[in-house]
């Protein structure tokens, strides 16, 4: 087996909420394992609806928050514990963020470049103007602008998507081998959306740049990944290759999110079961999908349900797959 | 119904007037789903607010009337658009925009409830009876009548969207405006809200005006589609008509913008951006961003033709011979006549 590039292993985020002497315990992430082999760039989709805790994973994998528990692993140097100010430095320069919405993530009196360049300066190292100068014009044309169109621009002189563009391109200054993107297409307009998805693919072909899509969007998740992972509450509940996920799902949930796509070609006719009070499923001690779940029996209400490997290689938290019985962990044939 | 004519809605500002929206036309019929699609800055929130009465500086109506046609004691009376507001959550209501963030965060959702029917003719039955009528009809629409004592934050964003439509729907309102419904949602929720949408309209038989920059949406629920683009109407059809044979080439691109599960295509978004609405260019707006354009485009502003019965397009290279020849069955004509 190879070596693996990013490893998250049994990764947990424990939030304490309301109450000064008995608060309520809130797993935002709970026990999280995933990881993306070493060698050939990938684009890993961490796809979930809101409050699955798929921000709250991506913020630790950025070390923007300290896991409860276990430990996130980026080539050798983990991400688990507090970094020192040159070890953050070293790690900003090998993973970068790209957040949701441009228009908040730039200052609209500040001209843009002026994050490319900070960018520059700050992380990459550059020493002299005209280094600076030089990586941000490389960086502005791999993400298909030019510098004549971007320096001495405001926000508001850009469209959505190019100025999510601008953003990628600050991001790719110190060429990082990681790029964590939050919703990064969710704030644009659909017309302009697909220059965003298909720009990733391109980075990720040309400059073998990691790239962790975090989205609810199925469709765009589905065209620009090679890998995915399913979250509900807190869990991991499939996750494996992005066409065998998304054609056959085998987690009741997976199949309720690709059912629930408001899909052009195909009209719904069954009707879908929202849950009440939402935040209940996170104190759940079997399975938190249960409530909602069409395959539900006795068992899923009371004991965790075991991540199971299939034969394409997918793990899947459902014990739909071994026919209910009570086991650790176990391979089955799909 | 709704008759929409030469609506034209500009905005002062201090760089000049923004044309937000220039000679809209339509009309909404009785007992449909109308969806109105479009990027943002296409004018749709707009002409949403126009049709709601809802003008408020620096938005004002340079052109144009709309007028609602509503049933009061049998009979029928056509309110103009400065009446509007007299009329509202009786017989229109309107979601607003990320309205899952319009509910005060320190006030019982049952306090908002009835702030809201302050006006209404439903206030008549006291604080009690309405109380006890706002728990059944929620949970007629399979939400929890507790929700009536909790405070905003203690729900979900779905949740509060679904509290959001009982309140706008409770006293059955004629016309029901819904300016990006489930943008902000997760897909589960927004099959939720879109489905009981659906069902309230089928069990209500009045008008829903949908907004959404999400085709999908309006493929799942609409009955009729209007397309915005740079503050002009470029195509309106019966939605099944729209998706099967659109004909205006920005309809087209907007349908194909987006990738789907299971279908592996390169897609391509559409190049360029929306001309800038404080100087529209004179000919077709969606000209310098369109294959089909060619340099008559840049001249000539293309009026809605129809094409076939219901279909209208406004595009010189779809619809030519007909705007030179029969102006006639322009979509204006028909609506006067």
């Amino acid at each position: 087996m190879n070596g693996k590039f990013l490893e998250i292993r049994n990764v947990s985020k424990i939030y304490r909420i309301g109450g000064l002497f008995r608060p309520t315990k809130i797993a935002a992430v709970d026990h999280v394992n995933l990881s993306l082999d070493q060698g050939k760039a990938q684009v890993l989709s961490l796809v979930g609806e809101s409050g699955s805790g798929k921000t709250t994973l991506a913020r630790m994998v950025l070390h923007l928050v300290q896991p409860t528990e276990g430990e996130i692993i980026i080539e050798g140097m983990s991400t688990g514990r507090r970094l020192n100010r040159s070890q953050m430095k070293t790690f900003r320069r090998r993973a970068q963020p790209i957040f949701q919405n441009p228009f908040e993530s730039f200052s609209s009196r500040k001209t843009v470049d002026t994050y490319l360049f900070e960018t520059a300066r700050n992380i990459l190292g550059a020493k002299t103007k005209a280094e600076a100068h030089r990586a941000v014009d490389e960086a502005l044309v791999s993400v298909g602008l030019s510098a004549e169109r971007v320096i001495g621009r405001y926000p508001n002189q850009f469209s959505g998507g190019e100025l999510q563009r601008v953003s990628v391109a600050r991001a790719m200054i110190p060429h990082p081998e990681l790029l964590v993107a939050d919703e990064p297409v969710s704030m644009i307009d659909a017309s302009m959306r697909m220059n965003v998805v298909n720009l990733f693919k391109t980075l990720r072909d040309e400059f073998k740049v990691n790239i962790l899509y975090i989205t609810h969007d199925l469709s765009t998740a589905y065209y620009v990944s090679d890998r995915i992972a399913i979250m509900y509450r807190g869990n991991i509940v499939e996750s494996g290759p992005s066409t065998a996920v998304l054609k056959q799902p085998a987690h009741p949930y997976t199949e309720l999110l690709l059912d629930s796509v408001a899909k052009i070609g195909e009209k719904w006719h069954d009707v879908v079961r929202l849950p009440d009070m939402e935040s209940k499923e996170y104190g759940y001690v079997g399975c938190k999908f249960a409530e909602r779940c069409p395959y539900v029996r006795d068992i899923c209400r009371k004991i965790k349900p075991p991540m199971v490997t299939t034969e394409d290689a997918r793990e899947v938290l459902c014990f739909k797959l071994v026919n209910y019985e009570n086991v650790e962990e176990q391979k089955v044939a799909t | 119904m709704i008759r929409i004519k030469n609506v034209s809605a500009y905005y002062k500002t201090v760089q000049g007037t923004v044309k937000a929206t220039e000679d809209v036309s339509f009309e909404i019929f009785d007992n449909e789903i109308v969806g109105i699609a479009g990027e943002s800055g296409c004018g749709k929130t707009t002409l949403m607010k126009a049709i709601y009465g809802n003008v408020e500086s620096p938005m004002y109506i340079a052109n144009g009337s709309i007028e609602l046609e509503v049933e009061e004691f049998g009979e029928k009376k056509i309110i103009p658009n400065q009446e509007i507001h007299r009329y509202w959550w009786d017989h229109i209501s309107y979601i607003p925009q990320a309205s899952m963030s319009v509910l005060n965060p320190v006030v019982r959702i049952k306090d908002q409830f009835l702030d809201s029917y302050l006006r209404s003719e439903v206030r008549a039955l006291g604080k009690q009876a309405l109380l006890a009528r706002m728990a059944a009809y929620l949970q007629e629409l399979e939400l929890p009548p507790e929700v009536l004592n909790a405070y905003p934050h203690q729900l979900s964003g779905g949740m509060r969207q679904r509290v959001i439509v009982a309140l706008a729907t409770f006293v059955h309102p004629k016309f029901v405006l819904a300016d990006e419904p489930t943008t902000a949602l997760d897909v589960v929720v927004q099959r939720g809200i879109l489905t009981m949408l659906m069902n309230l309209q089928k069990q209500l038989q009045n008008t829903f005006v949908i907004v959404s920059h999400d085709m999908g949406v309006h493929y799942q629920i609409t009955n009729r589609m209007v397309i915005m683009y740079a503050g002009r109407v470029v195509e309106i059809a019966n939605t099944d008509v729209l998706f099967d044979r659109p004909q205006h080439p920005y309809t087209e691109m907007l349908i194909n913008a987006l990738p789907r599960v299971g279908d592996d295509h390169q897609r391509s978004g559409i190049g360029g951006r929306p001309p800038s609405l404080l100087n529209p260019p004179a000919g077709c707006r969606f000209a310098d961003r369109c294959y089909l354009a060619d340099a008559g485009c840049t001249q000539v502003q293309p009026e809605l033709v129809e094409v076939e019965p219901g279909h209208f397009v406004a595009c010189l290279k779809r619809a030519p011979e007909t705007a030179a020849s029969a102006p006639q069955s322009t979509w204006r004509g028909t609506a006067s006549a």
